[in-house]
């Protein structure tokens, strides 16, 4: 697939501190602020804004249907154009990619998208219903119900297909929870041992309660804009060079034992017996990979990437998700971790925010906070907002976010760099 | 005469639940029947009480679906049904201790994926009869059927095939 349009750039973001309950501000308030924030950070005004984008997962958390005009409506956007985008936990990537193509196709010059969930409406047990309500109510709602049990046979099967371990998973837990003790953002930002999150509770065999994310009120904002427009809004916007989005079946058990496509560092002789992707992989995010490297002309991910904001719903995906990006090679994602290679010093940082395990995830929100915080990191102005540098790489040029739905359903990548 | 300046609404004497008065939090409830059509899945649902478990296959390219479809997804042609063999294999496991609030009262309980000898696809079903430790990939397992059907998919449900302990493996040909 081919990239036509308009070059984009993302010239501001925000987000609200991401907690279990925020009761004293409904959704429209919490996304206010944090449009606030990226209105005030560049000095743009109402007027500035041609159109927004709308991101939230599930009517359900609310009882209350079009919440995405209620958010316009309370923002002073009506009656420029608007849409509300869903799928899934991929919500807040699509809806981030759709802003791009609003700007890419010359429809807007800037564009407001933004994000939402208010998941403590209802206790968590009720939540995790909700959100089983996202797989085939026919075939796998009544049998399983539970997506971390959907999560755990997946992980089972890596764990027996490439010999992964629990450790290697906990390992995951460990940096990401450890990584968010310096974002002001982050849920849940703790100092773990693997003995803590083996011994925390089990969810769902292998994974415990440090393996899973927690759910969240939460919104954030990301303003994109066009080449002329970013310019003078920011001096530093941040271009976005490719994106990518791909697709699976709804049904796990639906998945075929093909062949893997191939990225560019890889060859099939690489592959000679994997089944693919079976239930241990995620061919969407390898697909939407693909995709956006092309467009951003990347061919060997590792060494081309400084950064990486990846969907760690569970910490098993998250390894999962190594492999179908192309950090490394499928079967090794155990590895990766256990060498420290996605750690804030190792060869690409990995979810340097804490990502979803830590930062929590309100589900619209969640895609779009990838992109305000991988934004910052390009900028270099990690403290300005973190009030804290410990995070802010070296010389970051360019950074992944990678939004994921359902088992792998729909699965985003977007390029993001600082433009030379 | 229907102006009345002195009308008044009629009030409930319910009440209401309240949580927290700042911010004000109250409880509000919602419950609904749906009318749920399976539609052209509902074959599948059927065959369950004649203690069959119905797959489908592409007339076209053969694709065989343990969870039936009704066109293929490798090639969009029509499929037809056909029955499933009872005894299958672990394909992946696990074993929950929390779930969906409906589902809570049930934990812990096993999940499978079922691999069967000549269909691509898999089945997702609970399996019991095994705990957490006893399950492996590869097991091999049977199904069985509820007598009193509920038109769920969990009308169907796996247990353990004999002789799959997973310590000692016995073949057959030793049993004997």
């Amino acid at each position: 697939m081919k990239h036509k349009g308009r070059k984009v750039y993302m010239v501001s973001g925000g987000v609200t501190k991401f907690a279990k309950s925020t009761p004293e501000m409904d959704f429209r308030l919490r996304v206010k602020k944090a449009f606030d924030y990226a209105l005030n950070d560049v000095g743009m005004t109402l007027n500035d804004i041609d159109g927004s984008v709308a991101s939230y997962f599930s009517d359900h958390f609310q009882r209350q249907l079009m919440s995405g005009i209620m958010v316009q409506d309370y923002l002073g956007l009506t009656p420029k154009p608007s849409k509300r985008v869903e799928g899934g936990g991929a919500t807040g990537g699509l809806s981030f990619q759709t802003g791009y193509e609003e700007i890419a196709s010359g429809r807007m010059d800037t564009c407001a998208v933004y994000g939402f969930e208010s998941m403590s409406h209802v206790n968590t047990w009720k939540g995790n219903e909700f959100i089983a309500l996202a797989s085939d109510t026919n075939f796998d709602y009544p049998v399983g119900g539970f997506y971390t049990g959907y999560y755990a046979m997946m992980a089972v099967r890596h764990m027996h297909e490439f010999g992964t371990t629990v450790e290697q998973l906990a390992k995951v837990s460990i940096k990401n929870h450890e990584n968010a003790l310096n974002n002001p953002y982050a849920q849940s930002p703790m100092k773990l041992t693997v003995e803590d999150v083996r011994n925390s509770p089990m969810v769902s065999y292998p994974l415990t309660r440090l393996d899973v994310c927690a759910m969240s009120d939460g919104a954030a904002v990301a303003i994109l804009a066009s080449e002329e427009k970013a310019f003078e809004i920011t001096k530093h916007p941040i271009e976005i060079t490719g994106i990518g989005t791909g697709t699976d079946t709804m049904r796990l058990a639906d998945r075929p034992f093909g062949k893997v496509p191939l990225l560019p560092n890889e060859k099939p002789s690489d592959y000679r017996d994997l089944k693919y992707p079976g239930i241990h992989s995620f061919r969407a995010g390898r697909s939407a990979a693909k995709e956006a490297y092309e467009a951003a002309g990347i061919t060997d991910p590792l060494r081309e990437l400084d950064a990486v904001e990846l969907h760690d719903a569970y910490t098993s995906s998250e390894i999962q998700t190594y492999e179908d990006l192309g950090l490394c090679k499928y079967g090794e994602g155990g590895q990766f971790i256990e060498e420290g290679k996605s750690k804030l010093n190792g060869k690409v940082p990995v979810n340097f925010s804490g990502g979803l395990l830590a930062c929590g995830h309100p589900v619209g929100a969640t895609g779009i906070m990838q992109g305000v915080f991988m934004f910052w990191q390009l900028q270099k102005t990690i403290k300005k907002h973190f009030k804290s540098d410990k995070l802010q790489l070296n010389n970051p040029k360019r950074g992944l976010i990678h939004s994921h739905a359902g088992t792998g359903t729909y699965v985003t990548v977007s390029i993001m760099e600082v433009p030379k | 005469m229907t102006i009345n300046p002195d009308a008044k609404m009629d009030e409930s004497q319910n009440g209401t639940e309240i949580y927290s008065t700042d911010p004000l939090v109250v409880k509000s409830t919602y419950s609904i029947d749906y009318i749920h059509s399976y539609a052209q899945d509902s074959e599948f649902f059927r065959a369950l009480g004649k203690k069959k478990l119905m797959g489908s296959r592409c007339k076209k390219c053969h694709y065989g679906f343990a969870t039936p479809r009704s066109h293929c997804m490798m090639c969009g042609a029509e499929t037809e049904w056909v029955e499933l063999p009872t005894k299958g294999k672990i394909h992946s496991y696990t074993t929950c201790y929390f779930g969906s609030e409906v589902f809570l009262p049930q934990t812990p309980f096993n999940l499978v994926l079922v691999e069967f000898d000549g269909f691509d696809s898999l089945f997702m079903a609970r399996l019991i009869g095994a705990e957490q430790d006893d399950m492996y990939v590869g097991m091999p397992i049977v199904a069985k059927f509820k007598r009193l059907q509920s038109f769920s998919p969990t009308d169907v449900y796996f247990v353990p095939a004999k002789g799959s302990e997973k310590r000692s493996p016995a073949s057959p040909k030793k049993k004997k």
